[in-house]
């Protein structure tokens, strides 16, 4: 097989994700994009450990077990970021990451009208 | 989280999980004549391609679950084209059996609007478009400028079945395995913690800081649920997690 098609098949799912997590406002959503890009990176690792296997008969398997390391921390991560959502869900109604602006520094509007804030978490609760 | 040890000890203690998967022997590489095994992985590319490209675009958020699924199993095949067989029932079992599952119920406990969502993206989409593009892109040329001339020799035995794998993992790879399980406890731990609810610490701003300004309308139907009264005076799990006391929410206001 031309190591090119999960290459380029790598790099496309990797690119979809980075639009995934650039362009959703729900941090659940933005989880499922992280996870098209570790998957996109596990299938490089395979198919060059596969083709290193052969090509440079190295028998250490880096690559397959990079792989299995990295679904096991992409299931951990997933368990503390849904942890770490469901937390943000409960304590201001909504798990949508553009109103998760208290930390942002410059001009914030939700702060100068908090009014107009609370009506916000309301409609998000809705 | 405790599902990917078990699954992956499960798995590497056992024996011989497939057949050694067949691999159409060829002996001249063309690039313009793809074999059996390249046509099969571009189609099954394209449908995970596809899938992947629905579930960062579709506004029903239980929809782009449920692609996400079509995706993960299409990378499983394609794990198992790529003679990887242990990866590939491993990502089987745990993207698709434990990771969707998961973020299935975080869509349920957030209350996901079921049915169209208009705001599920945000107002910088043709940002985010223009710079996964240029980065497709470049990655795209830079990979098939790189290898194209690079072949995979599938024949022969399989280089990622659950033998390889399992001499290769527990020989040379003892101690990040070991490492792994300590991060694993330490990400069930950290889980179990952050979803519990706060003992109620006076003063502790914790978490509740910037909820004091707009608890009441945030957390009411909470407060209303015996479930999640009753979860919270035991401490156990899912049902703690989902509600807080009425004396914490005393508490934070």
């Amino acid at each position: 097989m031309h190591l090119a098609y999960p290459a380029v098949l790598s790099a496309l799912l990797f690119c979809t994700g980075l639009y995934g997590v650039l362009a959703r406002r729900n941090a659940i959503l933005v989880l499922m994009s992280v996870e098209l890009m570790l998957n996109a990176v596990n299938l490089n690792l395979v198919a060059f450990d596969i083709w290193l296997s052969r090509a440079a008969e190295d028998t250490l398997h880096s690559g397959q077990a990079l792989t299995l390391f990295t679904i096991t921390i992409a299931a951990a991560e997933i368990g503390i970021g849904l942890a770490i959502v469901l937390a943000v869900h409960r304590n201001r109604g909504t798990s949508d990451i553009d109103r998760l602006r208290d930390t942002a520094e410059g001009h914030d509007p939700d702060h100068d009208s908090p009014a107009a804030g609370q009506a916000e978490k309301a409609e998000a609760t809705a | 989280m405790s599902l990917a040890a078990a699954a992956v000890t499960a798995h590497a203690a056992g024996t011989h999980a497939l057949a050694a998967h067949a691999a159409p022997s060829n002996g001249s590489h063309g690039f313009l004549s793809p074999t059996g095994v390249e046509i099969t992985f571009l189609l099954v590319g394209l449908v995970t391609f596809g899938a992947a490209l629905v579930t960062v675009t579709t506004r029903q958020l239980v929809h782009a679950a449920l692609w996400l699924v079509v995706a993960l199993g299409g990378l499983a095949v394609e794990y198992l084209l790529l003679t990887a067989e242990f990866i590939a029932w491993v990502q089987v079992l745990i993207y698709v059996g434990s990771v969707v599952v998961l973020l299935l119920f975080g869509l349920m406990l957030t209350r996901a609007p079921i049915g169209r969502s208009p705001d599920a993206d945000s107002g910088n989409r043709w940002a985010a478009l223009a710079v996964a593009a240029v980065a497709a892109v470049t990655l795209v040329w830079v990979v098939v400028d790189a290898f194209r001339t690079t072949w995979i020799d599938l024949d022969g035995p399989a280089a990622g079945s659950t033998e390889a794998t399992g001499e290769s993992l527990f020989q040379n790879w003892v101690l990040p395995f070991e490492g792994l399980s300590v991060l694993l406890l330490a990400a069930l731990v950290g889980a179990i913690v952050l979803s519990r609810k706060a003992k109620a610490e006076p003063g502790s701003p914790s978490v509740n800081s910037g909820a004091a300004t707009g608890s009441s309308p945030s957390v009411p139907d909470s407060r209303n649920h015996p479930i999640g009264r009753n979860g919270a005076s035991e401490g156990t799990g899912s049902g703690a997690s989902e509600g807080t006391t009425p004396a914490e929410q005393e508490g934070a206001r």
